[in-house]
């Protein structure tokens, strides 16, 4: 399947992007992880301040068929959530990278861990089947 | 390698996403489970169940032999009947849960797909001492389910069916029909909670019965449907899951298909045992719950009481569709089991405050 995965993002194997602003960032899951869980309807998004090391999970997001844990793509710490998603979670289907933004992150650690679009798309072409 | 039905093709064509699902490469969904769910509670949803298991018993003693095997009264059933039976063990632990349908000349098995070759080797294994003919026609043959409340009425007024009848086929009944060029089996049945038919044609003919119904009323009347709307459907209809509500571990009385066991119909295989479990009691009880607070239960978490002693665990939970709130079954012990009788489920690590609710959540709408 085709996805869309812009080029100007940063992206982790757990299937958030980030796109990077100085030392902050903005996170939200991709494409194909929307695709994959299908229509999203619950969401727990972490508080402001709360800090988390890469890997670490930050979130849960669930469709109607499973529940996934988000995971933190860099050491961090919150600095802003897309809480309007909590009541309405359409936009994280409809606009993943847009409205659907889910963390605004101060990086606290390396960002070498990180896939430019190339290197994902490798990686989702060799989960999709 | 995983197996894949006559209809593999058409589901890539559409899109769909596919999925393992018991050794079958299945599509769990196509447009998005949500978009189908609603088509088969509003309009109409088309299914490929041909990966479940279809064996014919034939023979001198066929019947004797399915009364024997099954939970449910077979010599009750005249011809063009079914019914839905357990294969049980002799401790009463559920094999799998099935339909048998009793045609002219003999009886059509229709077992879940994760269960095939158990159920096959069960079967073979007790028929010793009965004059009986198995075939595994589950290969030969596809099965499609059209479920909708439209299904009825867009298969119905089709060129290809009219003044066949197909509209006064009863609830849970059975007929031999041609439909476009095709001869088959139409069943009224289903797993959706909704009036529909379950079609059985030779494998062969699968793509072109499958285009047909898809094509049938307006466009998109009829839509693909994956196994995410087969479950949240039956969810929300509370129809047992073979693997989730129902296994060897648990008894009919307990998952609450006790109407399925006839006790008084003669010896079958764990008559005594259900007998027994029946007369003490069952010390648990499937429920279904809501929860009151915020979360989602799914298969597999563990249930707590009020003061945090692990009681049981959740079988199915997902946001229901249809309801618009999560909502799960599970397993509680019966003083648990009451309607308003509340206890937490546990979501990672957290305990979420849970409240047994009536079931079916969703009520079936048959046509009987």
């Amino acid at each position: 399947m085709e996805y869309n995965l812009p080029a100007d993002l940063q992206y982790v194997e757990t299937d958030e992007w980030l796109r990077m602003e100085g030392d902050e960032a903005v996170v939200g899951i991709t494409d194909y992880a929307q695709s994959a869980l299908g229509d999203i309807v619950f969401l727990e998004l972490p508080e402001v301040g709360d800090t988390f090391k890469a890997g670490q999970p930050y979130g849960v997001i669930e469709s109607v068929k499973a529940s996934s844990d988000l995971y933190a793509p860099v050491d961090c710490e919150v600095l802003a959530v897309n809480s309007s998603l909590i009541d309405n979670q359409e936009p994280i289907n409809s606009d993943p990278y847009g409205e659907g933004w889910m963390l605004r992150i101060k990086i606290t650690g390396g960002t070498d861990k990180l896939l430019d679009v190339a290197a994902y798309t490798k990686s989702v072409q060799e989960r999709d089947h | 390698m995983l197996k894949r039905t006559p209809l593999y093709q058409r589901h890539i064509a559409l899109g769909a996403r596919m999925i393992d699902f018991g050794g079958w490469e299945m599509p769990v969904q196509y447009r998005g489970l949500m978009a189908e769910h609603q088509a088969v509670r509003n309009s109409a949803g088309l299914f490929d169940i041909s990966h479940m298991g279809r064996f014919s018993i034939s023979g001198h003693d066929a019947q004797r032999f399915l009364q024997y095997v099954v939970t449910c009264d077979v010599n009750a059933l005249s011809v063009g009947q079914s019914s839905y039976g357990l294969l049980c063990n002799d401790h009463g632990g559920i094999l799998d849960d099935v339909f048998v349908y009793c045609l002219p000349s003999e009886y059509l098995v229709v077992v879940n797909a994760s269960n095939r070759e158990k159920d096959w080797n069960w079967l073979q294994r007790r028929s010793t001492g009965f004059d009986v003919d198995m075939q595994d026609l589950s290969d030969r043959w596809a099965m499609l389910a059209l479920q909708g409340p439209k299904a009825e009425a867009l298969f119905c007024n089709s060129p290809t069916m009219q003044h066949t009848g197909l509209e006064t086929l009863p609830f849970h009944e059975i007929a031999l029909f041609g439909f476009f060029g095709v001869n088959g089996l139409i069943a009224r049945t289903g797993y959706t909670g909704e009036d529909g038919f379950e079609i059985f044609c030779d494998a062969n003919k699968a793509e072109l019965v499958w285009d047909a119904l898809l094509a049938l009323g307006a466009p998109d009347s009829v839509q693909p449907c994956g196994l995410g709307a087969r479950d949240s459907t039956r969810f929300e209809a509370c129809l047992a899951l073979y693997g989730n509500e129902i296994s060897e571990a648990t008894n009919p009385y307990e998952a609450r298909l006790g109407w399925v066991v006839k006790l008084d119909k003669g010896d079958f295989i764990g008559r005594t045992a259900l007998r027994e479990i029946k007369a003490a009691g069952v010390e648990r009880k499937l429920v279904g719950f809501e929860l009151i607070e915020r979360g989602v239960a799914r298969g597999g978490y563990l249930i707590h009481d009020l003061d945090g002693n692990p009681v049981g665990h959740v079988t199915t939970g997902m946001p229901s569709p249809t309801l618009n709130k999560p909502l799960g079954m599970g397993y509680v012990p019966t003083a648990l089991s009451k309607e308003g009788s509340e206890f937490h489920v546990i979501i990672r690590d957290k305990p979420v405050r849970a409240r047994v609710v009536k079931m079916p959540f969703y009520k079936p709408r048959y046509k009987r």
